[in-house]
């Protein structure tokens, strides 16, 4: 099983244009929708506030890991318990947190940036409240996607 | 099936369910396989036709059970196992959420970098 999500996307634009856009916090903020505080330092704790609508009350939080210049960009951050209002709480002294790292690579045509979201394990069951939300579907229906999931990979 | 969160939110509090680290294991993650016809089997079933002994079995099993993927079932005297599809499927959403938010995160991130 795969405690991991991957993405990989090729954006055209040379690689420093991508390295500002991921650690300048302001330009970070832009398209991540976040108003933070300050900016990314590696062993310190960034703060902001997102500005997804209707998730305003909610309070963005990363601990900045690695910065090698246009190569390696990484945060460990806590995974959000309860993303509603009325549940929200923003101690997350508790929370399992995941590490988040987006690598670079110079390609013909601008950049390469794999990004991956690891440490899911440390997210006990109890812990997804939002992922019950809405939670309608059945087992048949989900059989495909997990048989595809853990389908050993060849 | 029951949907009644505060019955099924109980066990899992005082057993913190880690489904990843569950899964993380080739035997275990076998296992499931087997199970993911849906057909409830017993320990000797899935001992068959592995190298696995009835006893690892056991052992996998529990730990498949304490994370809330495997549930025991009671008929007479017979003791079958089944996958709890509500554990999977919250694990699966979970993941799906997280997934579809960096989609859309990095689909902003992409316009970005390429609008200058």
């Amino acid at each position: 099983m795969e405690n991991k999500i991957e993405k990989r996307i090729e954006l055209n634009a040379p690689v420093d244009r991508v390295w500002r856009a991921l650690t300048d916090y302001r330009e970070f903020g832009e398209w991540f929708r976040v108003a933070l505080e300050g900016p990314f330092i590696p062993g310190k704790v960034s703060r902001g506030r997102i500005l997804h609508p209707g998730y305003e009350h909610v309070v963005w939080e990363a601990l900045i890991e690695k910065m090698e210049p246009e190569r390696l960009f990484s945060f460990s951050w806590p995974q959000i318990r309860h993303h509603d209002k009325e549940r929200y709480s923003p101690d997350y002294s508790q929370a399992p947190r995941t590490l988040v790292e987006f690598r670079l690579e110079k390609t013909a045509t601008g950049t390469l940036l794999v990004l991956t979201e690891s440490g899911f394990d440390k997210v006990p069951a109890d812990w997804r409240g939002d992922a019950l939300r809405g939670n309608d579907g059945g087992w048949t229906q989900q059989m495909k996607n997990i048989e595809n999931y853990v389908a050993p990979k060849k | 099936m029951s949907r009644q969160r505060s019955k099924r939110s109980a066990p899992r509090r005082s057993a913190p369910a880690l489904l990843f680290a569950a899964l993380g294991d080739k035997t275990r993650l076998a296992l499931v396989s087997k199970l993911l016809s849906g057909e409830p089997a017993s320990i000797a079933q899935l001992a068959a036709g592995s190298r696995i002994t009835r006893q690892a079995v056991t052992k996998h099993l529990r730990v498949l059970q304490h994370a809330g993927i495997v549930r025991g079932i009671r008929a007479g005297r017979e003791h079958r196992f089944a996958l709890d599809p509500n554990s999977i499927e919250e694990m699966q959403r979970y993941l799906d959420r997280v997934s579809r938010q960096w989609d859309a995160a990095l689909a902003r991130l992409k316009s970005f970098v390429e609008a200058r």
